[in-house]
């Protein structure tokens, strides 16, 4: 340990050092926010009750996804693949640390800094014109170890797409195989309890539901008792499939690339 | 060239084509990646229309308009926004490329730099976007139940058409931007990707000040949702003279003028890095 406490305070440090510019994502996503806001206003208008929410619970949980796009990164991508296929990841390799524990606490300090620069705008903004659905003390503590959960799980997926270079050299192939799983698995495009039947129960099964559907059930307080050990078990659950993945596949590269170097 | 002599508009469409045609063939060296890129870029862009064709499945009509028309609106959308996006969506790396002290780079060539940051990159990859539009314009319109009138079959392609030079001119413009605020591209995103994803659906999704705005100030009710009304045979939300439904090719002009202006103004005032 000692170091990756640093690693994870150096990342927040360098990913907050631009702060106009993710404020200024934070605008964008305050726009979709609205949008998709309006939208799901105008279908809950014809089914009230859809998946047990109501309008507020649809549009809260809007804004709740705008905001965690930052912090899960919900689109993909992460620095580690630049270094493998520059060939940097050697050095990374040389450390006294292992590369997954190093590039999780980095990410774990970049998610810290888009929440705090990015999550608080759309809610904040979408607070004037729609009455938002907030969780009290219990429930906020509830969603506060649901979102560690959440970028864990998200950091475990994209992990496994950059060690995925080592052996195509390329992530651009798998990048958009996860881009397209990620937006519409995680209830980013739509709340998954809007996916009807089997559609439905599958993708609330799926990694990706850990992302986005399962912190905003929590958040909204659907998940409450049994059903919260439940939620945050589901996603602990996937966090340590995910990691154990990328464990796995961490030692592979190790190898492949030793034999990549002669 | 601080701008300089544009070079006339023919010598423009070659050299852009050129350029094209030369990424292509780079993209080319790797055909199994190319196509696959291809095709998750086209299912991406299909995720929307899978978004609503999900809400479909729970209600007949959302804020009045049914399927088909919804798709329809979805489809003239995404193939403008698709195409303007084709041709020039990498301008907004405009940020990028001053920060990194390549726009410099651009400028001692002997062409446009909104040519060769328009072409950068230019991969197949991109014409994945074209094809949710294209298929759902195929397939929707015959079962609209609109009164397909010689007027209305022909306002079809007009209402592409001008939504992709809107489009165009959005993303110039968006990109001159960034020659003021380079760390504009995050909040500018909001005009270009929110704008093709706004038109996707109906304007009575929207509250009316909303509708208003995106009417009068950023002219995104132009790309399809006046002319639809049209199409449609809808009444207008706001309650805008008919005349409005056909204005999209003169909003066009109107946009794109004021957007090319601000780009030679930017690139004029442009003093490379540390200015």
């Amino acid at each position: 340990m000692g170091v990756l406490p640093w690693v994870a305070w150096y990342a927040f440090r360098r990913h907050t050092a631009y702060p106009l510019g993710l404020a200024a994502e934070a605008v964008t996503n305050t726009a979709f926010g609205f949008m998709r806001a309006w939208i799901l206003v105008a279908l809950w208008r014809e089914r009230p009750a859809l998946g047990g929410y109501d309008v507020a619970d649809a549009v809260t949980f809007c804004f709740l996804t705008q905001a965690l796009i930052g912090p899960v990164q919900i689109f993909g991508g992460m620095e580690l693949t630049r270094r493998i296929r520059d060939g940097d990841v050697a050095i990374d390799l040389y450390r006294p640390v292992g590369l997954q524990g190093w590039w999780l606490a980095d990410d774990l300090g970049r998610a810290a800094g888009a929440l705090l620069l990015r999550g608080g705008l759309p809610p904040a903004v979408g607070a004037l014109v729609f009455p938002l659905r907030l969780p009290g003390p219990s429930g906020a503590a509830a969603f506060a170890v649901s979102l560690v959960l959440a970028v864990v799980v998200g950091f475990g997926l994209r992990y496994l797409v950059a060690l995925a270079v080592f052996w195509l050299h390329d992530d651009r192939g798998p990048a958009a195989v996860a881009l397209v799983m990620s937006l519409f698995f995680s209830g980013m495009i739509l709340p998954l309890v809007a996916f009807p039947g089997l559609l439905g129960e599958v993708a609330r099964a799926l990694p990706w539901a850990a992302l986005v559907q399962v912190p905003a059930d929590v958040f909204l307080g659907k998940r409450t008792g049994a059903d919260l050990a439940a939620a945050l078990a589901f996603q602990a659950g996937w966090a340590a499939v995910l990691l154990a993945a990328g464990r796995l596949l961490t030692a592979a590269a190790r190898r492949r690339l030793v034999v990549h170097g002669g | 060239m601080g701008d300089g002599a544009p070079p006339g508009h023919g010598l423009g469409v070659r050299v852009y084509a050129l350029l094209a045609w030369t990424w292509l063939r780079a993209a080319a060296q790797y055909p199994v990646s190319m196509l696959l890129l291809a095709l998750a870029t086209a299912v991406v862009s299909a995720l929307d229309m899978v978004a609503i064709m999900l809400m479909f499945a729970h209600a007949t009509r959302i804020a009045g308009y049914t399927a088909p028309e919804v798709l329809f609106l979805y489809g003239t959308s995404t193939l403008s926004f698709a195409v303007a996006d084709v041709l020039l969506g990498t301008a907004e790396r405009l940020g990028r490329h001053i920060r990194m002290g390549t726009l410099d780079t651009m400028l001692v060539r002997p062409v446009s730099p909104l040519i060769q940051i328009a072409t950068e990159d230019f991969s197949p990859r991109r014409l994945g976007k074209l094809l949710p539009g294209i298929a759902v314009l195929a397939l929707v319109p015959p079962r609209l139940e609109a009164d397909w009138t010689p007027g209305r079959v022909a306002m079809v392609p007009v209402l592409v058409a001008s939504g992709v030079a809107i489009f165009a001119g959005l993303w110039v413009l968006t990109a001159s931007v960034q020659f003021w605020l380079i760390e504009g591209h995050g909040a500018t995103k909001a005009v270009t990707y929110g704008g093709a994803f706004l038109t996707q659906y109906p304007p009575t999704v929207f509250a009316r000040d909303f509708v208003r705005g995106v009417t009068f100030a950023v002219p995104l009710a132009f790309v399809n949702w006046q002319p639809a009304l049209y199409v449609l045979d809808r009444p207008d939300p706001l309650g805008l003279p008919a005349a409005f439904r056909f204005a999209s090719p003169l909003v066009a002009l109107l946009l794109c003028a004021p957007a090319a202006a601000a780009w030679r103004t930017g690139l004029r005032r442009y003093r490379s890095t540390g200015s």
